[in-house]
């Protein structure tokens, strides 16, 4: 029966209860150095690697670790500053920007890097939930507009609300500046039309 | 042998049966206590339990780093009451294929054997529910009805895992009976006692007050020959484990035993999550697992109890008179009165807590024995160790007197 219950263990009475009393001395430590938490430093804090003692679970909604200036987590488009290029969308590996231009009729300003804006975002949505977050839309970004930010705690309860629309017009908005453009680009072919005739008026004549 | 004690004392009071008939009964002096500890004893398992399932996950917790629960109330105090009222909210489950009556009256059985047990438990020097004179052979035998409870509950589920977590149960529990009521037997040879309060009376200074103790003397390790009277000393120096000092091999014999009737880790196999989910309760659901919770817990409370009151001096002060440092008479009050119950009521808790909590802190140290393992601890050594204790403590006995 030995082969039972014999292990490769020192198995003398001694050994075992020393063994035992280590453990329970082990949780005792453990138990008593609860006082202590863990802090919430950032990576190159001194002492971030150096907190071996109590607690370490950070209250998460309340505490967190600070994350990098550069991490790559929720995208954000400053719209003021977009040139509404199209680049992102095209090099996007997951096709989860969705963008249309208008092209404007008036003069809509500069961005803040002194480019000069020509079109409208009649939509620029960006589906976070197809999202891979590899960060190709901001390096290929030439304002500088879309960026990666910090924030990583955006769950929805429904999948459509992780659609962002970054776009400044309202529907009724950019119908109208649709409208406009047509109306003025009909202008235009008509104006064209009109000079074509005379000019061949004035051949004939 | 244990009547055979009982017998002959009746014998030495002529004319008084042994058994009395109900018409003759007596209410004592203090019969409001009587009613008062049935009160007491449910509001004392409710106050007791739920801080115990809230010092569980607290103390899991900060050995394993962690900070357990913290959002119900401050620091999470909230969160055993909590969890009683979702467990009352759900659904209460019974399997399709399940024997119907055995599932439905399994948790009861099991809590009113849980619950009987605390009838004779002393909680102060007059707070008593039944000063029964078998008090440790009936919380004996009547917390031995649990394993009916825990054959039904796991045969009644109609599970593999309930049968199987069921059967173990029962085999550890009624094996490891075997060395936890020798160890309690040799505590009974000391104390020529089968009664609880009888037993606590004699490990304190208010011995001589107790009914057919006026003329005992406590001598220092029970040894007369020695000749150093501790009855006015008291303190730990008349505690069980010092009467006897043996004693503290039947007080490890008789804790790790009590673990194992509890189904606590480390011998929680009928139980192991890893392996049968939760044992014999697996199909419970709603009220009828609250019931089982709460027996289980009320259990670990209930032989923390015995194991204070059989070793560890019971309600009685750990601290001793040193000359004119009274310190025993300071921290014990008098008998009946409201300082004598409210230190018995502190001086009982806070062992017992401190029981509990060792309970806990070696549930989060061990890991699961196996079946082998278990079954060598019980029969091969406690058993014998046990029998060779029950030897010690008679002749110990003879020296005592």
């Amino acid at each position: 029966m030995k082969a039972y219950t014999s292990n490769k263990y020192n198995n003398s009475f001694l050994a075992v209860v020393s063994a035992l009393s280590r453990g329970m001395k082990l949780t005792l430590k453990h138990f008593f150095q609860a006082g202590k938490r863990r802090e919430a430093t950032y990576v190159n804090d001194k002492n971030y690697f150096n907190q071996t003692q109590g607690l370490a679970t950070l209250t998460y909604p309340y505490e967190s670790l600070p994350v990098p200036e550069v991490g790559r987590y929720r995208l954000h488009n400053e719209i003021d500053d977009c040139i509404v290029c199209d680049l992102c969308a095209k090099i996007c590996p997951v096709n989860c920007i969705e963008i249309e231009s208008i092209k404007a009729t008036e003069d809509i300003g500069l961005t803040s890097d002194g480019t000069k804006k020509r079109l409208y975002a009649g939509t620029f949505n960006i589906d976070l939930a197809k999202c891979c977050y590899c960060g190709l839309c901001t390096t290929v970004c030439p304002t500088d507009c879309l960026t990666m930010t910090k924030v990583y705690d955006f769950p929805e309860t429904d999948v459509k609300n992780m659609i962002y629309h970054f776009t400044d017009l309202t529907p009724e908005q950019a119908q109208e500046k649709k409208h406009k453009l047509e109306k003025q680009q009909q202008e235009l072919a008509e104006a064209k039309a009109a000079a074509l005739r005379n000019r061949t008026e004035g051949n004939k004549g | 042998m244990l009547l055979a004690s009982k017998e002959l004392e009746a014998d030495n009071k002529p004319g008084q049966s042994y058994f009395i008939h109900p018409n003759e009964i007596t209410l004592p002096e203090n019969y409001r206590f009587f009613m008062l500890a049935v009160i007491l004893c449910i509001f004392f398992l409710l106050m007791v339990v739920v801080p115990v399932v809230y010092a569980e996950r607290k103390v899991a917790a900060f050995m394993q780093d962690r900070l357990g629960p913290t959002e119900a109330g401050p620091h999470g105090i909230l969160q055993p009451l909590l969890d009683v009222i979702k467990l009352l909210e759900k659904e209460d489950i019974i399997p399709a294929k399940a024997d119907k009556p055995l599932f439905a009256y399994a948790p009861v059985i099991i809590f009113a054997a849980v619950l009987a047990g605390f009838a004779v438990i002393p909680i102060s020097p007059n707070i008593i529910s039944s000063g029964a004179y078998l008090g440790v052979f009936y919380l004996l035998a009547i917390v031995s009805l649990d394993v009916i409870g825990l054959l039904m509950a796991g045969w009644g589920s109609n599970n593999k895992y309930a049968v199987l977590g069921a059967m173990r149960s029962v085999g550890q529990i009624i094996s490891y009976e075997i060395p936890a009521g020798l160890a309690v037997l040799s505590v009974v040879m000391i104390c020529q006692s089968l009664d609880f309060q009888e037993i606590s009376f004699q490990q304190g200074i208010l011995m001589n007050q107790f009914a057919g103790l006026e003329k005992e003397t406590n001598y220092l390790f029970g040894l007369k020959a020695l000749g150093l009277d501790v009855t006015q000393i008291g303190g730990i120096t008349t505690w069980n484990i010092v009467r006897m000092p043996f004693l503290i091999i039947g007080f490890v014999i008789y804790f790790i035993s009590s673990l194992a009737e509890c189904n606590r880790a480390p011998f929680d196999i009928p139980e192991a999550e890893s392996e049968l989910v939760a044992g014999f309760h697996v199909e419970y659901s709603g009220f009828r697992f609250a019931a089982l919770f709460l027996a289980e817990y009320s259990l670990m409370i209930l032989v923390c109890l015995v194991a204070v009151i059989l070793f560890l001096g019971s309600w009685n002060t750990p601290l001793p008179n040193i000359g004119a440092v009274a310190l025993a008479n300071w921290t014990t009050g008098s008998v009946g009165s409201w300082s004598g119950n409210l230190w018995g009521i502190f001086w009982l808790l806070s062992k017992t807590m401190l029981l509990v909590y060792t309970q806990i802190w070696i549930r989060w140290t061990y890991p699961r024995l196996r079946v082998d393992q278990l079954m060598h601890l019980c029969w091969k050594v406690f058993t014998p160790l046990a029998l060779g204790l029950v030897l010690l403590a008679g002749i110990w006995r003879l020296l005592m007197i």
